[in-house]
């Protein structure tokens, strides 16, 4: 087993122990940082591996979210086949942004997600009788059972975080050292380049946008299901900011680093909302000071500097 | 001697920039297994004509024809998997990556192969250009002729049909010249190699038959000696 | 009211929008045009704007009208030299790096809007407009004896509605002149065109983009200033003014003067007249989607390089 492979194993181990350790809270916690981190390696799909910076990734959090609990509030359908809709309406989703939004470049791709986003935020507050728009709802306890399991037990809905997030880790050690990953590197690195050694960069950077937008719905189908509430917010600006300012801190194209970057920030945040309300200060001056002085986040210089092994 | 057959011609192949005819009704035929070299004062349309080649600029009109196939329709990429390898005039690298992770991406394109194997592929095909012991460095940080002997590791990579290489020994140093000559001349046995070059003693080195534009057309073209007697070409470059 | 008086009505509040969002697009416009920078804070310097009207007028007390005045002459300076240091100290640093820029003004967004939370506080606050007549319109109507005017209830506006309409009028020629026949409008053009070609000429586009930066802001702040005595200084108003204007130099052509203020009137008016007759939320939806198709469909025309 390489060196890579053990390390993030070891990191599952290590947070299945934790459940264990850690007081009621902080685990209460970690299990809400795991799916957020599922969120943020989506994210890092497409800004850290191919190079695509979105600014609107809340709106497939928000897909896969409302997917899962519209499913449940409009048609009484159990946990599990609410978590496959929600994934299911990700991947149609992130196609047709993949196809429409790949059609442009650099800045217009940002503020074409951010248009796109927005647009799905308005739209949930406008639909306000099925979505019950920015107050949202509540997915009740009754449903939220898989195989017996109850998803709002803490230590059940904590293992069940920790399984979403252990697949996705190790789907990315595999996918970052496969043809396709090492791919995805060169578009970003040098997207020309990439082309003129035979590689269909529109192809993969179509994938990168699918894989990316179906991991933050997930994510997204899994907070609903898992924590219960559902509410326009998680569409909202800020949210697409969020996994943006994960990924930086923790090193973007790094396996592990929005894992890392959003333990700092949940953190960082629940701290700094002791003693104010403005908690999005934090994340105003870390995205400046990470872009002026930091561009490699926590785990970039890691590698750099102790790992190079590190994927 | 067998009869060789044409890998690539184009027919009447024309790019317009605005009003400027940068490459004007090229009728083009390269044999299969030639070292042919293109030539022509700067500015004569010679990038312009390998980029529609290989599909980095599409043709404002005209046919490209590579092995038997109209590929003038055809994406980039495709026509690279069809057998086209490009390094650039400008050196384009990963530069952030290491030496062998470029190669690495050149080769596994068409070497299904593991991790292991790819790796020694490409140590070896780095040993071939000159730049053994070199696969760790990181890609930006090689000399810039290193980085040109990159490019054509990156090239032979491919195990291309043809190989275009746009000013390959700009910039090498003229011991690197020569082992660049000894090179093309061994690649030659497997691929066909268009060449663009402005250092003349390369092209006479290599070439066997060589092709002159200017003002977007071809004004001649035959062996390196009928070159050197032509008027035209002497005219195209001491009065151009 | 009837479907003519009510239009009429729509017109006005659309007019009156459409003044306070040119003076905010043309900011965002100039700063891209000239630096290719894309100002995510925008609508936080245009709440900045609001919210220092609000201290100034608030301090000065006496007359609205001395406290109106100084918060238009005082407003529109802070929030510029605020801007000029955020270039000096942050996007200078990052080399005006379009990506890069754009998250720092992303966390230069959260970073303004939170400390005027902390400072300035959640409520929201007025502005004493210095004059505000009510204007009654006439309508007209064909009856028996012909045409009668008359005056519909509520069809009507004020007079400090229609001088935020000339007040911007005139900035927004203010704007033309500088950059046509002035001097520093001839190096903001020519850094605009090619920066390198300016640098070699001796140009100081370190100090002109920061320059830029600051007027670009102290453009929004200036709407702002206007449309504070209408709409109350909050600390969250910068939304919709930075997202109104996105749309605006998105489909008026980046860095064309011209398409800004054409589109900002267009869109403007088109969104004070939706608003009026249908629900605001379908007419942004409508707008967001139409900016996004602008931009799929002619990236190279706004935004993109040209095609080799």
């Amino acid at each position: 087993m390489s060196r890579a492979l053990t390390f993030h194993i070891g990191a599952i181990i290590v947070l299945a122990a934790l459940q264990f350790i850690l007081p009621v809270y902080h685990s209460g916690n970690l299990a809400r940082i795991m799916v957020l981190a599922v969120y943020a390696m989506g994210y890092n799909v497409m800004f850290g591996y191919a190079g695509l910076l979105s600014l609107g990734h809340a709106m497939f959090f928000a897909v896969g979210m409302y997917g899962a609990g519209l499913s449940v509030r409009l048609f009484d359908m159990a946990a599990a086949p609410a978590f496959g809709t929600g994934i299911i309406a990700s991947i149609l989703f992130s196609l047709g942004v993949g196809l429409l939004a790949l059609r442009t470049i650099g800045v217009a791709f940002m503020i074409v997600t951010l248009m796109f986003s927005q647009a799905i935020y308005l739209l949930i507050l406008y639909f306000n009788p099925l979505t019950r728009g920015d107050e949202g709802f509540v997915i009740p306890r009754a449903v939220r059972q898989v195989a017996g399991f109850d998803l709002s037990d803490p230590t059940t809905r904590y293992f069940a975080a920790l399984l979403l997030f252990a697949i996705c880790l190790l789907g990315m050690v595999w996918l970052v050292r496969s043809r396709t990953g090492r791919v995805l590197i060169a578009i970003r690195e040098n997207e020309e380049r990439a082309r003129m050694l035979g590689y269909d960069t529109w192809a993969h950077k179509l994938f990168a946008v699918v894989l990316s937008g179906t991991m933050s719905g997930a994510a997204g189908a899994a907070y609903g299901l898992l924590f219960g509430s559902i509410g326009a917010s998680f569409a909202e600006v800020p949210f697409s900011i969020l996994p943006l300012l994960y990924v930086l801190l923790g090193g973007p194209g790094t396996v592990i680093g929005p894992f890392v970057g959003t333990v700092f920030m949940f953190y960082l945040r629940d701290i700094s909302s002791s003693f104010t309300d403005a908690h999005m200060l934090v994340a105003g001056v870390a995205l400046v000071l990470l872009t002026m002085y930091a561009r490699r986040g926590i785990m970039g210089v890691v590698r750099e500097r102790w790992a190079k092994w590190l994927p | 001697m067998a009869a060789v057959t044409t890998l690539l011609s184009t027919r009447g192949l024309s790019r317009h920039f605005g009003g400027l005819r940068a490459v004007e009704n090229v009728d083009f035929d390269l044999p299969e297994g030639e070292i042919r070299a293109l030539i022509g004062p700067n500015g004569a349309g010679k990038t312009t004509f390998v980029s529609m080649l290989c599909g980095r600029i599409p043709p404002s009109s005209g046919q490209i024809i590579f092995g038997g196939r109209d590929v003038t329709a055809l994406p980039a990429h495709k026509r690279v998997q069809m057998g086209i390898a490009y390094t650039f005039q400008i050196t384009s690298v990963f530069s952030a990556l290491s030496v062998r992770e470029n190669v690495e991406l050149a080769v596994q394109r068409i070497y299904r192969a593991s991790p292991a194997a790819l790796r020694d592929e490409s140590d070896a095909l780095l040993g071939r250009v000159g730049l053994e012991g070199r696969s760790d460095q990181i890609a930006g940080d090689l000399a810039y002729g290193h980085q040109r002997l990159l490019e054509i590791a990156m090239g032979l990579g491919q195990n291309p049909r043809l190989l275009i290489l746009d000013e390959p020994t700009q910039g090498l140093s003229d011991g690197e010249v020569q082992s660049f000559i000894r090179l093309i001349h061994e690649v030659a046995r497997e691929t066909t190699v268009l060449l663009i070059e402005h250092n003349i003693d390369v092209v006479m080195a290599l070439a066997q038959k060589i092709t002159v534009m200017n003002f977007g057309a071809i004004i001649a073209e035959g062996t390196p000696e009928e070159i050197r007697a032509n008027e035209a070409v002497q005219a195209a470059y001491l009065g151009g | 009211m009837e479907f003519g008086p009510h239009l009429i009505l729509a017109i006005l509040e659309g007019l009156v929008q459409a003044s306070v969002l040119t003076l905010t697009a043309l900011g965002l416009s100039l700063v891209f045009g000239v630096m290719r920078v894309v100002n995510v804070a925008h609508g936080e310097f245009f709440m900045l704007g609001a919210v220092f009207a609000y201290g100034v007028a608030s301090s000065i007390g006496g007359a609205p009208v001395v406290g109106f005045v100084a918060a238009l002459i005082i407003a529109p300076l802070l929030v510029g030299v605020l801007a000029v240091a955020a270039d000096w100290l942050i996007l200078r640093r990052l080399d005006h790096d379009p990506e890069r820029t754009i998250v720092a003004t992303i966390g230069m967004l959260y970073v303004i809007q939170q400390v005027t939370l902390m400072t300035y506080g959640p409520d929201a606050h007025p502005v004493a407009p210095p004059f505000n007549q009510r204007i009654a319109i006439p309508w007209f109507e064909f009856t028996g004896k012909g045409l009668e005017f008359y005056f519909p209830w509520g069809l009507s506006t004020t007079s400090y509605k229609l001088f935020v309409v000339a007040a911007a009028i005139v900035a927004g020629l203010g704007v033309w002149l500088l950059m046509a026949r002035s001097r520093l409008g001839l190096i903001l053009r020519a850094t605009q065109l090619d920066r390198e070609t300016a640098l070699a000429f001796g140009i100081p586009v370190a100090r002109v983009y920061a320059l830029t930066f600051g007027f670009g802001a102290a453009l929004a702040a200036l709407g702002a200033v206007l449309v504070v005595p209408i709409q109350q200084a909050h600390y969250l108003m910068g939304g919709d003014p930075l997202l109104l204007s996105f749309i605006v130099v998105i489909i008026g052509g980046l860095g064309s003067l011209r398409g800004t203020v054409l589109a900002a009137v267009l869109i403007g008016m088109s969104n004070g007249i939706i608003s009026v007759f249908f629900s605001p939320t379908l007419a942004k939806i409508l707008a967001t989607l139409l900016v996004a198709m602008v931009l799929v469909y002619r990236p190279q025309g706004l935004f993109g390089k040209k095609p080799a």
